[in-house]
This record gives structure tokens, sequence and C-alpha cells, in this order.
């Protein structure tokens, strides 16, 4: 096989570039840490989303140039950011009202696995000797009125992410309403992970094959 | 006259006692108290119970107090970072206890101690691993866990500027855990870079009112985390 033929489905940046048309303008978003991230550079002209950051910032902006930037502000990745005008500091009790209060529009998260009833999995393997971390994740999934996962089809090991039931410890329950991969768009709906648009060049039976539960086909 | 300004930061945290519960502000380095760390790390005071976000970066600051086996239980959400072995090496040889809590149920249980609210409900980490033997209970059918409220004997936090009565305001994201800290302490203690006469700040931009804060120090230009851990310091 020729190396051309092995490289289908979108890349990370058009993963984001495709959820990033799917904000509403004026959302309030929480953006989690990684391919989310790169969501911030394909928001359509003329739409203005207010950036969150957990720890403690509403209309976070663009990291600043190496060397320009300043160790009290940054974002939940811990990355040096800048800070948007109209924006806004507050403390984590004040934070997480935001996102446990259901005044966050949108959160956009990573994943380990996503079951068809929209259990997440995203904070631990469970493996011994592991150090257990977790985060804000638990709260942003209970709260944010709608949670999409963007992430990789299948994980390096060629193993399905999107599965019948999560088998690492789970994130939250039937939390998650959409999923962006390299390969497709997929709702999870009460019948399970629904197709919404397949990756220019991707066939169906490709995804099904590399999906862990029924993914019903676009009607 | 109310003069809250405690003299150096070993003086503000002399009285610290063998078993204490101390909250640590910051988010990574942001807000991290790590002057008034020091001063704990060689005032001495061993088996602490430690509420923070994080567990520390490199061999300085929160991580330096760990390393030196002061601490035997931490309260935290995120016990990880790229840049640091000295929780992972503690926790992996049973030295040390975690207590983890999502990051947000961490907020609101010492928000909550502050307040004088003994337990709350929360939907955060139902049907997962940390909903192992708490209390929930169901309203307006969605399920809750029960958690208690946080207090602490003493919280070490970092402003931007005080005034002799305790008012603080913080510096940008370092704010975080700080003023929740502040309010869920029996002493708290800020170091600020700079210390300033009652009225010089706006009652209107007043962050932590001066009622929760016990002492201030200053510390005029603390040094970050970052650049000590890139330096390769080790402290002490």
């Amino acid at each position: 096989m020729s190396e051309q033929a092995q490289i289908i489905g979108w890349t990370r940046e058009q993963m984001a570039s495709r959820l990033a048309q799917d904000i509403p303008n004026g959302s309030y978003v929480n953006l989690g840490i990684g391919i989310p991230e790169l969501v911030t550079r394909f928001v359509p002209d003329g739409h203005t989303l207010i950036y969150h950051t957990e720890n403690g910032l509403l209309g976070m902006g663009p990291s600043p140039k190496e060397g320009e930037g300043d160790p009290e502000l940054i974002n939940a990745g811990k990355r040096q950011v800048s800070a948007n005008p109209g924006a806004a500091y507050f403390h984590h009790a004040d934070s997480f009202s935001m996102i446990r209060g259901g005044h966050i529009d949108l959160c956009v998260l990573g994943a380990m696995q996503v079951a068809q009833n929209g259990d997440l999995a995203n904070w631990s393997t469970g493996k011994p000797g592991a150090i257990p971390a977790v985060g804000g994740a638990m709260d942003l999934v209970a709260g944010v009125k709608s949670v999409f996962v963007i992430t990789q089809h299948c994980t390096k090991e060629n193993e399905p992410k999107l599965v019948e039931r999560c088998t690492f410890p789970l994130t939250g329950l039937g939390v998650i309403t959409r999923v962006y991969t390299d390969l497709a768009v997929i709702d999870i709906t009460d019948a399970g992970f629904q197709l919404i648009e397949l990756c220019p060049g991707v066939e169906f039976a490709y995804v099904q094959e590399r999906t862990g539960a029924e993914l019903l086909p676009i009607a | 006259m109310i003069n809250k300004q405690i003299e150096s930061a070993a003086e503000a945290v002399k009285d610290v006692f063998d078993g204490a519960t101390i909250m640590i502000g910051g988010f990574g380095e942001a807000g991290s108290p790590i002057e008034l760390i020091h001063a704990l790390i060689d005032q001495g005071a061993k088996d602490l119970t430690i509420a923070s976000n994080n567990t520390g970066s490199g061999e300085v600051g929160l991580a330096a107090l760990l390393k030196a086996e002061r601490v035997s239980k931490v309260i935290c959400s995120f016990p990880r970072t790229a840049n640091s072995t000295v929780f992972p090496d503690l926790y992996n040889s049973g030295k040390i206890e975690l207590e983890l809590v999502p990051q947000g149920t961490l907020a609101e249980r010492i928000r909550a101690g502050g307040a004088g609210i003994p337990a709350f409900y929360t939907p955060a980490a139902v049907g997962t691993p940390l909903a192992e033997g708490k209390e929930s209970r169901t309203f307006e059918g969605q399920d809750y866990l029960m958690e208690y409220g946080l207090k602490a004997d003493f919280a070490l936090v970092k402003g931007r500027s005080a005034d002799t009565h305790g008012n603080v305001v913080y510096s940008k994201t370092a704010r975080n855990f700080g003023p929740i800290m502040a309010m869920a302490a029996r002493i708290s203690i800020v170091q600020v870079n700079e210390v300033v006469d009652p009225g010089a700040i706006d009652p209107e931009i007043v962050v932590t009112p001066g009622i929760f804060i016990d002492r201030v120090v200053q510390v005029a230009t603390p040094v970050h985390e970052s650049d000590l851990v890139a330096a390769g310091v080790s402290y002490p």
C-alpha cells in the first residue's frame, strides 16, 4: 500500500474546523486540552465566542508570543494565554458555578472512550500504578448544557474509542451529545450512534468496522 | 488600630502545628504562595494535611514540602504534572494518602466550609468511581452526591495587594482558590507584593474582605515557580 493510500480521514485541524462550524455565534465555550484547543483557530468569520477557562477567566484570548506572557495569566492546561477586551477574572467557586449552574453553553473534550448511551471515560485507564487525576472534567460534563467530544476514531493501537459500554473508569453518565472524529461526525441518540456526516472519501463500512457498536447510517 | 501586617513569612507561619490541615492556593504556579511554603518548610511542622488543586512542580514550593516528607495526606483534583516526580514517587511507595476530588467539588467544599454549610449536593461524579461510598439523593429526577464542606487550620494564599486591614486584590488567574481558602481557614495568611494603608484600595474592587484574612506578609518580588524549576533549584 502506498503511503498516500494510508492517509484517510480528516487531520486534527480539519476536525477542529468541522466542529467550529457547529458552534452558535455568541456561545460561552469551555475547551479541553489538546485537539479541543485547536477549535479557536477555525471560528467562522463574523462569529464571536466567549471562552471560559475553569481556573478563573471568561474571555480568554490567544497565547502571547514566547517571553511576552504572564505566569499569572494561564489556561486550564497551565499554558500562558491573554485576556480579550471584555474579559473577567473570578475565583474557583464562581468559575464552577458557571459550569455546574448550566451557564456555559458548550464544552469540547477529548476522550478515551465514548459509549453509545453517551457515557464518557476520559480521566483514567484504571491501570495500577497510574496516578489518578481528574481535574474539572466531572464537573464540566455534569453541568455544561452541551458536551462535544473531539477525538481520533481509534486509539494508537487501533482499538475503537466509540464502544457499546466504556471499560475505563467513567467521567460521567450519558453526558455526550456529539462526537467529531477523523472519520465522521456522530450524534448520540436514544437509538445509539447516529452517523451525521462522513469525511469525504471515507465509506460507511470503513467507519462501522472501526466502531465498537452499531452505527446507524444517515437516513 | 488594626494592623494585620506581619514582619516576615517565617513569623507568619511560626505557629503551624504538627497534624494541621492547611489549604494552599494556586493553580499550577499561578497563585502558589511559594515564599510562605518555603517558610513552612523551614519551620518544620509535619504530618500535615494539604488541600490544594495540584501537587507542585520540580522540587520547589509545594513539591518541596512534599519531598521533605512533611505531608501525610493531600486533598487534590490533579496531582500530576509534566515536570515533577515528587508526588508520584511518594504515592507509589505508599508514603502519602490522596483524596482525589473533582475540581469544582473541591472549590465548593472549600466555599461551603467557609460559609458555614456542612454539606451540599452536586451532580459531579455521579456514576463514577469517585461516587463510591458517598450518600446520594435524587432531586427533580436527577441524581446528586452529598459532599462535605472543608475547613482548615491555616490557609496560605497569594495576592497582589492588601491593606493592613487584610482587604486583598489578586492578580489575574492567580486568584483561583485564594478567596475561598481565605474564608475556610481559622488562620488565613496572605502574601502580597505590596501592603498599603487602609483607604488605598477602592472598596468597590476588594475581592477578599479583610474579615477573612488574619495575617498579611509583604513579598515585594515573589519568585516564579517555573523560573526556579527551569534553573534546577531544589529547596531548601
